[in-house]
């Protein structure tokens, strides 16, 4: 009697367990309920859970909406490429754009103030990743995604695109301050 | 249909000689992607280690999706359609069903495999494995992974049918083999997986050639990985089948109780394939609900199975070792096993790096709210290289040391190289899955060319320590190819001009297996009416290891941004 033959006895499913076995399944068992309700309750209790708030949207749109924000709250221009740096007021709506391959615009924005991050691409899917912090959210052509975001650190820091989108991807990069 | 049976004179296992020309045409070729996809994996590393940085992007994007594409699907996927036949017509010991159609399903998977890679090749379809629309590759791109899935889906029903014919002509008594019923749940998921590629893949196909006018790119995702993540879970039950396997060929193990064993394959056909969500958890217009029900299989119900196999495999060699009368202590029945073997000492690679490293991983990544802090950086192959590599692809070398005598008929080259070669290539893939997970952990991307950003004025500048695990990635890659390179070397080898060996005795009749009497299960040997003390504590520690590294990770979340 081996894995490899058919099982000696015929009636394999009434053989009794042996106590490695069971007790092994109740706490592998435990563990996972924990991990469970660890998930759940993160969504009850926890400060860091990703918002679901998601639109369709097409590039004129989102264009449109983030030109608008660009128009009000541009505080000044930075690099070769002029981007307009947006410090909108706390609680507004902040759009960021992602295109083959830049971040647009520079968003400035205050410490322990909540904002509303509104996230699309304009063509492929592309990656939002937040460094040093470490937050990583897909952005999706076609769906504006509203993240709310509550930065607790001021500093620089950096947008990398960690979604492949062709040839200049690896030089996609933008930049939220935080004062 | 009129076949002819060998009985090999090493193993005593009967093959149909229909299927093992079979088995051998899908083991070779697997090997043959193999040897390609490892060949471009030193594009790959040389190019992601900061100091060398040796391919033009271009040629690294191609070179990625190139090696993505034959590791992960056409070397694993030829060499599990052999495990199949080998499951259903040498472990039941009967005749293949329909080998004419089965050479049918071989020919559409290798035409459909060289289709996709020709493709990829000719430099316009980097899209990477995953080809997330709109970005399209050309349409034999689509076309070719199309073929292969309905070549691999044939096979399946050979296998299937091969069952049934068994069933018919009596070649067994009672229930199948353990290791018979996992390949079984790995066919399963399978059609599942197949299906999902075809309903996804052929609409792709249709928008490259300009039919379908478009393909939505959410969709797309969530029913992308409905094929993407469960081929992975095929792999996960093949893999863990060839460790019960194994167990039983190295130790004369047996299951330590075929009810706990099958239930948590059961599990596996239950639960497994919702882990396409694990893809998805930073994605906008998916709910938490729908989120957090799938991306815990449910409940954790298949993480419960893993754990379960990870017990029950050790847990069964310790108690055949015990028997044996290594039994000082708790850990001298492993102590005294042939680790000189690589059969085995490739599989207990393959099962501790599988569990430590690819399962605690892979928890901690597939939990919704931690995968904030990993998505999409080089942690997740560094996650993927732990399951795929040292699970699935550590297993499949393993299994081959053992049917290089059995089905290639041949004696094996260089037996010293092959007793290094599991602790070259399992060791070396630890510390770079490892040092992966590590730049994962300090935000460095993966599928990215270029740490340095081109010069972007808004670049991030990563850490010294980024660069060093990205330089010690290039390191350990390079001494996990080593160790692959001598695993072709030793099965082309022995395969080519290994010593001719004994093929054994020809009968056109098939010998049922006869049927054993029932043994009493002996659980004497152990202490505190554990059978297993040895394997009990090891799974200790690594409950132990498990519930820190989870618990680490949320600290580290509760210090983000607020993200609500």
């Amino acid at each position: 009697m081996s894995a490899i033959l058919p099982p000696s006895d015929r009636l394999w499913w009434k053989q009794p367990l042996d106590r490695v076995e069971g007790t092994w399944i109740v706490i592998a068992f435990i563990w996972c309920m924990i991990m469970f309700v660890m998930m759940v309750g993160w969504h009850i209790y926890g400060k860091q859970n990703l918002s679901t708030e998601t639109y369709k949207t097409s590039g004129a749109m989102f264009t449109a909406k983030a030109q608008a924000v660009v128009d009000k709250y541009t505080v000044r221009k930075e690099t070769d490429k002029q981007i307009p740096v947006v410090h909108p007021p706390a609680g507004s709506d902040v759009y960021l754009v992602a295109k083959l391959w830049d971040w647009w615009p520079i968003i400035e924005l205050e410490k322990d103030k909540t904002y509303k991050l509104h996230l699309t691409s304009m063509d492929y899917n592309h990656g939002f990743s937040l460094q040093p912090v470490n937050i990583n959210i897909q952005v999706v052509p076609g769906y504006e995604h509203v993240v709310k975001i509550t930065p607790n650190q001021s500093g620089t820091f950096s947008i990398v695109c960690n979604e492949y989108c062709g040839i200049g991807h690896a030089n996609m990069a933008g930049r939220i301050y935080v004062k | 249909m009129t076949t002819t049976y060998r009985t090999c004179p090493r193993s005593g296992l009967q093959f149909d000689t229909e299927a093992e020309k079979l088995m051998l045409a899908n083991a070779v070729v697997a090997v043959v992607f193999l040897l390609i996809g490892g060949i471009l994996a030193i594009g790959v590393v040389l190019t992601r280690w900061p100091a060398i940085h040796w391919l033009a992007a271009d040629t690294f994007y191609m070179t990625l999706t190139a090696h993505g594409i034959d590791m992960l699907i056409f070397w694993i996927i030829f060499f599990e359609i052999a495990v199949l036949y080998f499951c259903s017509s040498t472990l039941l010991r009967c005749r293949l069903a329909t080998p004419k159609v089965a050479w049918l399903a071989f020919a559409l998977m290798l035409i459909g495999s060289i289709t996709t890679n020709v493709a990829v090749f000719q430099g316009e379809s980097s899209v990477m494995m995953t080809s997330y629309v709109p970005m399209m590759a050309a349409p034999s791109f689509y076309l070719g992974l199309i073929l292969f899935a309905v070549g691999a889906l044939v096979g399946c029903f050979v296998f299937l049918g091969t069952l049934v014919i068994a069933k018919k002509e009596k070649t067994y008594t009672g229930s199948v083999p353990l290791v018979t019923f996992g390949a079984i749940v790995a066919c399963i998921i399978a059609v599942f997986t197949i299906a999902s590629g075809a309903i996804i893949l052929i609409p792709t196909f249709l928008m490259s050639v300009g039919i379908v006018k478009e393909v939505d790119p959410l969709v797309y995702r969530t029913i992308w990985w409905a094929f993407g993540h469960s081929s992975q879970q095929i792999n996960v039950a093949a893999h863990i089948s060839i460790w019960y396997a194994i167990a039983a060929i190295a130790f004369g193990a047996k299951p330590m109780s075929e009810r706990v064993s099958r239930g948590a394959f059961l599990l596996y056909i239950l639960f497994l394939q919702l882990a396409s969500a694990h893809h998805l958890l930073a994605d906008p217009g998916l709910s938490s609900a729908w989120k957090v029900v799938n991306t815990s299989y449910f409940m954790y119900f298949a993480v419960l199975a893993s754990m379960i196999h990870g017990l029950t495999i050790p847990g069964a060699i310790e108690v055949a070792q015990r028997e044996k009368g290594y039994t000082k202590g708790l850990f001298e029945w492993l102590r005294k096993a042939p680790w000189g073997n690589p059969v085995f000492s490739g599989m207990f690679i393959s099962l501790i790096g599988f569990g430590f490293l690819g399962g605690i991983s892979g928890v901690m990544m597939g939990t919704e709210q931690l995968n904030m802090i990993i998505h999409n950086t080089i942690y997740v192959p560094g996650h993927f290289h732990a399951t795929v590599v040292v699970g699935t692809t550590l297993s499949f070398m393993a299994l081959t040391y053992f049917l290089i005598p059995v089905l290639f008929k041949r004696e094996m080259i260089a037996p010293g190289l092959a007793k290094l070669q599991p602790y070259l290539f399992g060791l070396s893939m630890y510390f770079f899955c490892l040092v992966m997970m590590g730049a994962g952990t300090l935000g460095v991307s993966r599928r990215h060319w270029d740490m340095l950003m081109g010069g972007n004025p808004l670049a991030y500048e990563f850490p010294g320590a980024a660069y060093l695990m990205m330089g010690l990635v290039g390191i350990a890659g390079i001494a996990a190819i080593l160790g692959g390179a001598i695993y072709i070397y030793i099965t082309v080898g022995s395969l080519l001009w290994g010593k001719k060996l004994d093929i054994g005795s020809l009968s056109d009749k098939t010998v049922p297996i006869p049927v054993s009497a029932p043994s009493a299960v002996v659980h004497g040997h152990g202490s505190a009416g554990f059978a297993a003390p040895g394997t009990f504590s090891l799974a200790m520690v690594f409950l132990v290891s498990f519930v820190l590294y989870y618990f680490i990770n949320w600290k580290y979340l509760s210090q983000v941004w607020g993200l609500s």
